[in-house]
C-alpha cells in the first residue's frame, strides 16, 4: 500500500480520491469555528456536533472501496470494510449521549437565566 | 475472580443501581456506593497481586481473541492506576456521606466514572480506549453539574465542549493510525508501527491527534482552561475525585500510547515527537505557576498547580528512561492523592469557616490545627519535598531525564518546584503566619468526622507512599524494562 489515503474512495471521487477527506477536514474545522467563535450555546452545542460528524465522515471514508459490496461472504468481493462503519456506530451513539447532556445543561442555564447567549449567562452566574 | 472484565463490570452494573433505588428510598446511594467500591478495591487489589506474580492478567472479551476481538489487559504499568481509582474512589466516598452531593443520581454517575477510569486503565484497544474516556467524561460533566448552583450548570456544560472536542481530536487520531495500520489492538499496532510498514507520515498525524486530544483530558496548558472553572463550581467531593481520576487517567493513557504502541524505538528515530512533548510539558510547567502565582481563590490555586504536576509527567514520559517513566507515575499516583486531599481539605474549611480564598485564609491554622496540618502536609508534598511522595516522583523525573541528557526537562522540574514553594508558600504563610483575616466565621459544625478524617487519611497516604516510594519503582521496573 504505497499510498494508504487511496484505499479509501479511490478515482472517480475528485482531487485523486481524496475528496471525501477534504470534506472530513472542512467540517472539523466549520464545527470548531462555531464551536468556538458563537455565543449562542445552542449552536455551540450544533458546531460540536459538525465537528464530531467530520471525524465520523473520515472512519467512514477510510473503509469504502470502489465497486465495493456489503461484506456478505455469500456474495462476491470486494468487499467494503466493514470494521470502521461499526465503529462510528458506537460513535455516533455516544455522540448522541453527550449532545443529549449538553442540551440539558443548555435547558437548565436557559431556565435559569432566560437567554442563551454565554456573555449574558456569565454575567448573571457571577451575582 | 480476578479477571479485568469484572473490573469495570461490577461499578458498570452497579452503577444503575442508586438512581433506580433512589425512587424507592432517598438515601440508599451512598451505602451502595460504599460497597460497591469496596469489593471494586478487593478486585483491584487481587488483580494486581496476580500482576506481581504472573507479570500481566489478560481477558479476550466474548472469548473472541486478538486482533479481532478486545482484550483487556492489567499489566505492571496498568496496575498501580487499577487500585488508585478504586480506592480514591472509596476514600472521597468518607467526605460525601456528609459533604455531599447525597443524592441517588449522584451516586450512580459516580461509580460510572469508576467504571469508565477503570475501563481507560485496562483496556488494549486503541478505539475501545476512547469509548471508556467518554464514559468517565460523562460522568464527569453530570458530576459537576450536581453543584446545583447556576455556575455549575455552565462551568459543566464548558466542561463537555472542551472535553467532547478533546476525545473527538483523539478519536480522529484513532482513524489516522487505523488508516496508516489497519488495526485497532494496542499490541498489533505496535507490531505494525515496529515492522516499518505504515506510513510514517500518517503515524505521525495520528500520535499528534492523539496526543491533543489527551492534553485536552489532562488539562496541559494552553487547554487547561476548563479545569479551575469545573473545579471551582464543582462540590468539593467532586472536585477530588475529578483531580483524582480523570486527568490521571489520560496521562496513564498517553504514556501507554507512547511507549506501549509506539516504543521508544520509533520515538527516538522522529525526536520532534520528543521536542513537541518537552514543548508542552515546559509550557504547563511554566504558565501553570505563573497563573497559580496570581491565583485568588484556593481551588483556582488548586486547579494551576495541577497543570504543573502533569507538565512533570509529561517531561517524565518524554524522556522515556525507565526511571524518569517510574517518576512520571509515581508522580501521577502521589498528586491524585494530594490533591484530591487537598480539595477535599479547601471543602472541609468552606463548609466550616466559610472562606474560600487564599486572603481569607489568614490566621486558620490557629482555628482548624488538624485540618490546617493535614494542609500543610499536602501542600509540602506537592512542591516536591521528602518525605513525601512528590519528592520521590520529582526526583526519579529528574534523575530519568537527566539520564537521557534532557538537561532541558532537569531544569523545568527544578523551576517548577521552586516556584511551587512561592505559590504554596503563600497559602502556608496565610495560615500560620498572618494574623486572622476577619473573613472566617465561627466553626458551624458542618464538617463531619468523615470529612476531616479524609483529609488526614490523604496526608497520610502523602507520606506512606513517600517511604514506599522505592518498592513502587521496583514493582514497575519489569514492566517498563519490556516497554522501553
Amino acid at each position: 500500500m504505497s499510498d494508504p489515503l487511496q484505499f479509501g474512495l479511490g478515482a472517480g471521487y475528485g482531487f485523486g480520491g481524496r475528496l471525501p477527506y477534504l470534506v472530513a477536514f472542512v467540517l472539523v474545522g466549520i464545527g470548531l469555528a462555531v464551536l468556538v467563535d458563537d455565543d449562542d450555546l445552542v449552536k455551540k452545542v450544533l458546531g460540536l456536533g459538525i465537528f464530531q460528524t467530520g471525524v465520523f465522515l473520515f472512519f467512514v471514508a477510510s473503509a469504502v472501496r470502489v465497486g465495493g459490496r456489503a461484506p456478505l461472504l455469500s456474495a462476491p468481493g470486494p468487499y467494503v470494510n466493514p470494521l470502521p462503519q461499526v465503529l462510528i456506530l458506537t460513535a455516533i451513539v455516544v455522540g448522541v449521549s453527550v449532545t443529549g447532556v449538553a442540551l440539558a445543561l443548555v435547558v437548565r442555564l436557559h431556565e435559569e437565566c432566560g437567554t442563551l447567549d454565554v456573555e449574558a449567562i456569565r454575567e448573571d452566574v457571577r451575582d | 475472580m480476578t479477571d479485568p472484565a469484572l473490573l469495570v463490570a461490577l461499578p458498570l452494573v452497579a452503577s444503575a443501581l442508586p438512581a433506580l433505588l433512589a425512587l424507592v428510598r432517598e438515601r440508599l446511594g451512598w451505602p451502595l456506593a460504599v460497597a460497591t467500591l469496596l469489593a471494586q478495591t478487593a478486585l483491584a487489589l487481587a488483580v494486581a497481586g496476580r500482576v506481581l506474580r504472573e507479570g500481566r492478567v489478560v481477558t479476550d472479551l466474548g472469548g473472541v481473541p486478538a486482533p479481532y476481538g478486545i482484550r483487556l489487559v492489567v499489566d505492571g504499568l496498568a496496575a498501580p492506576f487499577v487500585v488508585l481509582v478504586a480506592v480514591a474512589g472509596l476514600a472521597v466516598l468518607a467526605y460525601t456521606r456528609v459533604g455531599g452531593p447525597r443524592s441517588g443520581p449522584f451516586y450512580s454517575l459516580y461509580l460510572l466514572l469508576v467504571a469508565g477510569a477503570t475501563g481507560v486503565c485496562v483496556t488494549a484497544d486503541v478505539f475501545n480506549l476512547y469509548v471508556f474516556l467518554e464514559i468517565s467524561g460523562l460522568a464527569a460533566y453530570g458530576l459537576v453539574a450536581s453543584g446545583g448552583r447556576g455556575s455549575a450548570a455552565l462551568a459543566a456544560l464548558r466542561y463537555l465542549l472542551v472535553g467532547t472536542v478533546g476525545a473527538s481530536l483523539y478519536l480522529f487520531g484513532v482513524g489516522f493510525l487505523y488508516v496508516a495500520t489497519g488495526t485497532l489492538s494496542m499490541a498489533r499496532l505496535a507490531s505494525v508501527v515496529a515492522s516499518g510498514s505504515a506510513d510514517p507520515t500518517l503515524v505521525l498525524a495520528g500520535v499528534a491527534l492523539v496526543s491533543v486530544g489527551l492534553a485536552v483530558k489532562m488539562a496541559l496548558y494552553p487547554v487547561h482552561g476548563w479545569k479551575p472553572v469545573a473545579y471551582g463550581a464543582a462540590p468539593a467531593g467532586v472536585a477530588a475525585v475529578l483531580a483524582a481520576l480523570i486527568s490521571t487517567v489520560a496521562a496513564y493513557a498517553l504514556a501507554r500510547l507512547l511507549l506501549g504502541v509506539l516504543s521508544v524505538r520509533f520515538l527516538r528515530l522522529y525526536p520532534v515527537v520528543e521536542t513537541l512533548l518537552v514543548a508542552g510539558g515546559g509550557a504547563s510547567v511554566l504558565a501553570g505557576s505563573l497563573l497559580a502565582l496570581r491565583a485568588r481563590a484556593v481551588t483556582d490555586l488548586l486547579a494551576y498547580s495541577s497543570v504543573v504536576q502533569f507538565g512533570v509527567v509529561v517531561l517524565g514520559v518524554a524522556a522515556a528512561t525507565p526511571a524518569s517513566v517510574a517518576g512520571a507515575v509515581v508522580q501521577l499516583v502521589g498528586h491524585a492523592v494530594m490533591k484530591a486531599g487537598l480539595f477535599l481539605a479547601a471543602g472541609v474549611l468552606a463548609a466550616s469557616y466559610g472562606v474560600e480564598t487564599i486572603e481569607e485564609y489568614g490566621g486558620l491554622a490557629e482555628r482548624a490545627p488538624v485540618t490546617s496540618a493535614a494542609v500543610a502536609v499536602l501542600a509540602v508534598g506537592l512542591i516536591g519535598l521528602p518525605p513525601t511522595v512528590g519528592f520521590a516522583g520529582k526526583l526519579y523525573v529528574a534523575v530519568g531525564a537527566a539520564a537521557a541528557g534532557a538537561w532541558l526537562s532537569v531544569a523545568l522540574v527544578v523551576v517548577s518546584t521552586l516556584l511551587s514553594l512561592v505559590y504554596f508558600g503563600r497559602l502556608l504563610q496565610r495560615m500560620y503566619v498572618d494574623p486572622p483575616s476577619g473573613a472566617a466565621g465561627d466553626d458551624s459544625g458542618a464538617a463531619s468526622l468523615g470529612m476531616r478524617g479524609s483529609v488526614v487519611a490523604a496526608a497520610a497516604a502523602a507520606v506512606g507512599l513517600g517511604l514506599t516510594a522505592a518498592a513502587l519503582e521496583r514493582v514497575l521496573a519489569p514492566t517498563l524494562e519490556v516497554l522501553l
